[in-house]
Parts: C-alpha cells; sequence; structure tokens
C-alpha cells in the first residue's frame, strides 16, 4: 500500500499511515505522547516526519479533520467559523514555507492579527512542531492580544500576574493574609482567584463576596474569581452573586470536555450571564479558562491525536468566547505527560505561541509537583523565556507553594524578578493604584514600600493585636 | 512561623522584613518571607529548597523490603502473622514508573508465580486483603504502614464480625489500582491498598487508603473510598484506623464501595465561621 505520506531517506522509505500520525510523530519527545503509544519509534523517525509535515499545505488542515466532523463540536466549531478571506494571504504555503513567513518581516503584529480567523489551532500546531524555542519566542512576541475588564491586560511591554490565595480548608483568614502579602508585592492585576477546597456552590459565593468586598474596599482596579466549575458559576450569578470572570477548564475534544461535565453551549450560557451583570469597566471580557496538554489523554479523549494537537484545539474553544484570561497549567498533570523540566519549558513555549497565533490571551501557571523532574531553576528559565515572549500573566503565590493544590508555580517575588529583570510593567490601570496607594515607592523601578501602605495599616494592625492576644 | 530564632527575622542583614509576618499564625502559606532587593532572603530560599530536596528524596528513595517486611510479620490478630509476600510490578525502574502509571498498575510474572503459590489451599474467600504499595513516597509506607496496620488490626478485633485477612503483601513500583490485580488473585472480597501519595513540599510522608469493594483488573477509581493525608502530622493513624474500619464494615454490608459509599463516620464539613475571618474589609 502506498500512503500519501512518506519520504525516502537514503534506502529507507518512511510511511506514515495519516496525518494524525505524522502530527504525532514530528512532535518533539515527551512522555504523554509515548503513554499514548503515538510517539516516534527514533529520533530519525521523528525528523522524518517533521519533513513530511512541512511539505504538507497548509489547506490540509481544512480538507482532513483529525477528529471527525459529526463526532466533535469542537472540530465544526474549528471548520464552520474558519475564515477562507483572512487564511488567503497563507493560503498557498506549506507549513514548511508557513515558518518562513512568519518569521518574516511581512508577518508584523498587524498582518498576525488580521491572520487569526484565517488559522485553525491544527494549522499552528503543525508549524509549531518545526519550530525551535527561539522561534517560538520571536513568534509569539510579535502577536499581541489586548484584554480588559476592570484593568487592560496583555499590552506589549506588560506582565500581570493571577493572585492565587488559595488555602486547604478556605479558611478566610489565611485568605486574606495571602491575598494581603500578594497585593503588597504588586500582584493580581490579571485576577484575584481562589481554587476553592470543595466544589459546592454555597462556599464558592462565600468566596466570591469575600473577594468583591476587598476589591470595593480598596479600590483595585482587577478582577476576582473562583475557579469553580462552569455550572456552579450559573448557578452562583442567578443568586445574586458578585461574579465578575466565569471560570472552566477547557480541553481540545468534545469528549474531554464532557468528561470535564460541560459542553460548547454551557459556556455560552454562562457567558451571557456574566456580561448581563455588566460588572466590568474598561472591558467586557468575562470569562477565565485553564488548559494543559496531557488532559485529553488523561481523559482518554484524545482521539489517537498528540497531546500539543489536542492542547491547540483547546484554544478554538476558548477564543469563540472572547476571554480576559487564559492560562496553560503547564507542569500540573505530572511527569507521564511532561516528564522534566526540558518536556515542560517545550510545552510551555509552544502553547504561548500556538495561543497567541489563534489571538487567545495567553498566560502561563508556570509549575511543576514534585514527581516530575524539574525544580526552581528549571522555573526560572521557563518564566523568563515567557516574559521575552511577551506572556500575558503568570501566577503569583506566597513562596511558590500552593498549600492547598500541593504544587509549586511562580512566587510574588517571581513576578517582579521577571518584571526587573525585563524592564516590564503591570497593567496600566493596577500600576497607577500601587503608585497612589504608596504600595510601591517606585514603580518604574519596581521598589515595593518598606512600610504597611496607610490603607492596610489599620487591618494589619487590628488582626495583629488579635494574634498577639488570641 | 515567624519566631525569635528565625535567622531571616533577627540575625540576617540587608533583608527588608515583613511586618505582617505575624500572620503565619493564620496560614501555612509562605507569607511575609520579606525581600533581598526583590528577591528571596536567603534563608527562605534554603528552606523552600530544604522542602523539596525532602518532598524530592520520598519521591526517590527505594522501599527497603526486608526492612518493612520484619516490621509487618507481627501486626496483631486479626492480621495473619508471618512475613509478607513481596512483588513488583511490570515497571521495573523509577524512571519507568514515573513515565508509565499503566505498568505500575499491573504484576511481573515472578509476582504472578509467588502469589499463586501461596494462595488459599481451600479455595474460601478472604474478607479482606491489604496490600502495601511504595507510590510516590516509599518513605511514607516505610515509616506510617506497620503502626496503621496493627492501629486497625486493634481496630477490626473490637468488631462483631470477624474478618479472615489475606496475607499481607508488599509492593514495589505500585500504583492504587495493583491492589485490583492482588485482590482477584487472593480472592478477596475486599482489598485496602496502602500507598505513599504525591509528596507536598511540607509533607513528605503522607499515607493514603483506597478500599474497593470486588477487586478485579479494570475496576475504576469511581469504585473506590480514599482516605487522604494519613501521617502524625495530619490525619492521625488511630482516626485513619478509625474511619477505614467504619468504611470497611459498611462496604461489607452493603457489598459496595465508591460513589454510592458516603463516609458518613464524621460530617464533612468546611466551615470556618473561624476568628478572626476576613481582616482586609472586617
Amino acid at each position: 500500500m502506498t500512503s500519501r505520506y512518506r519520504h525516502t531517506l537514503g534506502t529507507t522509505t518512511y510511511h506514515f499511515d495519516s496525518l494524525a500520525e505524522v502530527m504525532a510523530k514530528a512532535s518533539p519527545a515527551r512522555s504523554g505522547d509515548r503513554l499514548a503509544g503515538v510517539i516516534a519509534e527514533s529520533a530519525e523517525e521523528r525528523v522524518v516526519a517533521q519533513m513530511v509535515l512541512a511539505e504538507l499545505p497548509l489547506k490540509v488542515f481544512l480538507e482532513e479533520a483529525l477528529v471527525p466532523y459529526e463526532d466533535d463540536e469542537i472540530t465544526r466549531l474549528i471548520l464552520d467559523e474558519h475564515d477562507p478571506a483572512a487564511f488567503e494571504p497563507v493560503s498557498h504555503l506549506t507549513v514548511g514555507d508557513f515558518r518562513n513567513w512568519l518569521l518574516g518581516d511581512e508577518a508584523t503584529p498587524d498582518a498576525l492579527a488580521r491572520l487569526r480567523p484565517g488559522l485553525t489551532p491544527e494549522m499552528v500546531a503543525a508549524v509549531s512542531k518545526i519550530m525551535r524555542n527561539q522561534d517560538l519566542i520571536l513568534v509569539a512576541k510579535k502577536c499581541h492580544v489586548v484584554t480588559a475588564f476592570r484593568n487592560t491586560i496583555g499590552q506589549p511591554g506588560h506582565l500581570s500576574t493571577r493572585l492565587q490565595p488559595n488555602h486547604p480548608t478556605d479558611d478566610a483568614t489565611g485568605i486574606a493574609a495571602s491575598i494581603l502579602d500578594g497585593l503588597l508585592y504588586g500582584n493580581g492585576d490579571a485576577v484575584i482567584g481562589i481554587n476553592p477546597a470543595t466544589d459546592n456552590v454555597t462556599q464558592s459565593v462565600k468566596l466570591m463576596r469575600m473577594l468583591d468586598e476587598v476589591i470595593r474596599k480598596y479600590e483595585i482596579p482587577t478582577q476576582s474569581c473562583v475557579l469553580t466549575h462552569v455550572t456552579n458559576t450559573l448557578e452562583a450569578i442567578e443568586s445574586g452573586a458578585p461574579v465578575d470572570l466565569v471560570f472552566q477548564s477547557i480541553g481540545g475534544t468534545e469528549a474531554t470536555n464532557r468528561s470535564f461535565g460541560f459542553g460548547l453551549s454551557d459556556l455560552a450560557e454562562a457567558r451571557d450571564a456574566a456580561l448581563g451583570l455588566k460588572r466590568g469597566t474598561v472591558g467586557d471580557n468575562v470569562m477565565y479558562f485553564e488548559t494543559g496538554q496531557g488532559s485529553s489523554l488523561s481523559a482518554d479523549a484524545h482521539h489517537g491525536l498528540d497531546q500539543q494537537t489536542c492542547e491547540a484545539r483547546a484554544y478554538a474553544v476558548a477564543r469563540k468566547f472572547e476571554p480576559l484570561l487564559v492560562n496553560t497549567v503547564v507542569g500540573f498533570i505530572g511527569p507521564e505527560y511532561l516528564f522534566d523540566g526540558k518536556e515542560i519549558i517545550r510545552a510551555g513555549l509552544e502553547d504561548h505561541c500556538c495561543g497567541k497565533l489563534l489571538g487567545v490571551p495567553m498566560g502561563c501557571d508556570v509549575c511543576y509537583t514534585n514527581h516530575a523532574e524539574a525544580d526552581q531553576n528549571d522555573m526560572d528559565n521557563l518564566l523568563t523565556l515567557l516574559g521575552v515572549a511577551g506572556c500575558n500573566f503568570v501566577m503569583g503565590i506566597p513562596g511558590s507553594d500552593d498549600i492547598m493544590l500541593n504544587y509549586q508555580t511562580t512566587s510574588f517575588h517571581d513576578a517582579l524578578y521577571a518584571r526587573r529583570a525585563l524592564g516590564l510593567r503591570p497593567a496600566p490601570e493596577f500600576e497607577r493604584w500601587l503608585d497612589h496607594m504608596g504600595v510601591f515607592e517606585d514603580v518604574t523601578a519596581m521598589r515595593p514600600s518598606r512600610e504597611v501602605p496607610a490603607a492596610f495599616a489599620p487591618s494589619l494592625d487590628r488582626i495583629s493585636t488579635e494574634a498577639r492576644d488570641g | 512561623m515567624a519566631d525569635e530564632t528565625d535567622p531571616a527575622e533577627t540575625t540576617e542583614t540587608a533583608v527588608v522584613r515583613n511586618p505582617w509576618r505575624r500572620l503565619r499564625s493564620f496560614t501555612d502559606a509562605r507569607i511575609g518571607l520579606g525581600r533581598a532587593g526583590i528577591s528571596l532572603p536567603t534563608s527562605r530560599l534554603l528552606e523552600f529548597q530544604l522542602a523539596h530536596a525532602q518532598a524530592r528524596d520520598a519521591v526517590h528513595w527505594p522501599l527497603d523490603v526486608p526492612a518493612l517486611c520484619e516490621q509487618l510479620a507481627d501486626c496483631g490478630k486479626p492480621v495473619p502473622a508471618g512475613e509478607p509476600i513481596a512483588l513488583h510490578t511490570r515497571a521495573e525502574h523509577r524512571t519507568m514508573y514515573l513515565q508509565r502509571p499503566d505498568l505500575g498498575r499491573r504484576l511481573d510474572e515472578a509476582s504472578i508465580e509467588r502469589l499463586s503459590q501461596t494462595g488459599d489451599d481451600h479455595g474460601a474467600a478472604f474478607d479482606l486483603a491489604l496490600v502495601v504499595v511504595d507510590g510516590l513516597s516509599a518513605r511514607a509506607v516505610q515509616e506510617h504502614a506497620a503502626p496503621f496496620i496493627s492501629a486497625l488490626a486493634e481496630a477490626l478485633g473490637e468488631d462483631d464480625a470477624t474478618w479472615r485477612i489475606a496475607p499481607l503483601t508488599v509492593v514495589e513500583q505500585g500504583r492504587v489500582a495493583i491492589g485490583d490485580e492482588i485482590g482477584e488473585r487472593l480472592n478477596a472480597r475486599a482489598v485496602v491498598v496502602l500507598v505513599g501519595e504525591r509528596p507536598g513540599l511540607s509533607s513528605p510522608d503522607s499515607l493514603g487508603l483506597y478500599l474497593t469493594w470486588g477487586p478485579r483488573v479494570g475496576v475504576t477509581d469511581a469504585d473506590r473510598n480514599c482516605i487522604s493525608n494519613v501521617r502524625p502530622a495530619g490525619l492521625a493513624l488511630t482516626e485513619a484506623a478509625r474511619r477505614l474500619r467504619y468504611l470497611l464494615r459498611e462496604a461489607r454490608e452493603r457489598e459496595l464501595s465508591g460513589v454510592a459509599l458516603k463516609d458518613r463516620s464524621e460530617d464533612d464539613v468546611i466551615e470556618h465561621a473561624g476568628e478572626p475571618g476576613n481582616f482586609l474589609t472586617d
């Protein structure tokens, strides 16, 4: 049998049975693809697959669906909403030529923004597989995806953070202490976002009210989010809770999302409900999504695809709902999907670049678990690389230690490191707040004040008395 | 905690201290660390490195099987006395184990052979098999498995029903689901897997307990009940044994486990009318 996908190297001819196999085998090595049994069998076969991929016309991804159109609402979303006019400037290119085009001087930020509706996740996944890390950084840096709610996120030269004050029992005092710590270190402009310890609506509403009160009392130009299931948030909105952002973990196949307990119509309904609250002041991006390579395989819903292609498809879901923030939680899933620092770093750069090419406001949870072959140095590397690449936001947590989710992510200090080392600034509205509240004595130098700012001092004095007496 | 002997609070120089460090009395989060410039003070940096090093060691330290088997040889009735059966999964070493969860769920050939030689001669079912598995923290298993099983034996000894317990097994490079194959091969009506949990930064020695009724290869996690964070600084061993005994009795009575079997041994409350609450706005 002669397949459409073959390549002769010396006396050996390599055959690939399908486009999905070419994509999977062209992927830089990672443990999740090995676990799925779709990884290239040798280093040589991987490069041969990349050569085959580079020769394919971009159009092939419009003609051949990797997950059947009939079976999957995300495939239907991708193909039905594809814009041929936007695609026109690159429609004649192969995947290999597309890489050249992206790196070329014609691909300006404006040209890349116009191209977005013409690109599918599979096209950007394909080209990313033949890009080196520096290509992923340089191309992403040219993609500006700016969103807004109570402040403006993603402008070039800015790096925001999600303040993540998680606590293992949702203890209000503990959460408040972490929020205070984060704010006084200049964190929290992307969102103040809590992962609740339990997934029930009453608990979530309590946390929503708490965050809302803090934001209003100190007039912080930021937004809140309680990361509970989309159906819980919808219920919370209906009960009158102060919801800024609707959260959901999303994947790149319908079956993945079904395993998460939602479909596209649930996202649409929740978004409409949140928009109806009209709580944004400078914009109306009301969704917060999290993604991460490996989730589809983990749900046994990957349709034989490699994990990076599945991940890119999740961005089609994200962009449909015009989110404020999309966060690839890159190192959380564990070493059976991304084994070590090298694989985590590569995946973080791929996700950021692919998301940005598709017009998604990408941030990254630069993180690892204790059973992965990774450490703080790997996180420093990825944080720095993403800072250079123009990543919209990262996490901020006290001392890198999430005491609820038991993993390590970037700290409040890390964010200030990246801002100082790379000359990046917080969201403009938030930066002005840091300045006039006296949180920072010098915002341009990213220098926090030595003293507790006047607005926070009374609360701290009161609680300190209780701490002493109690 | 912020105390007098804390170098970053007292002796360390060139550090800007954070007055809100006192709030550590309300949370384990690493707040108020202070700063050198905008970076971590040296003592805080090294504290973190130590915690991570302990967690890493917990993941990679191999189980000392002979020592553990000796500890487990006499846990008290109704747990049978004698050396446990030492088994190994198809994951040959730690690197393979970490990358291939599927291999950690099945026994290797030698283990299957060993298990078949020690099966029950009369073919009658055991009420319970206890399977001790290294998981992601051999340290948790090494330190807490034997005292926990002794505590459980005592709890079950007080039970009205008699518990016919299979010979203990100890498994290297195993995951929770390895208990399904072992329970099936031992002809046990229920299996409890004691497994080392993924170490957190401040909890390198946490044991997880997984109960499955009717163990057989292919059971899903929805059919299990879990008691987690079992360690002296977390859920105490005797309390964990009490809860497990409750679940075991319920499972035996209703002949099922998993989502249909709720732990009502203690109301599952996350309720913090806790003082002083959200001090930022109160």
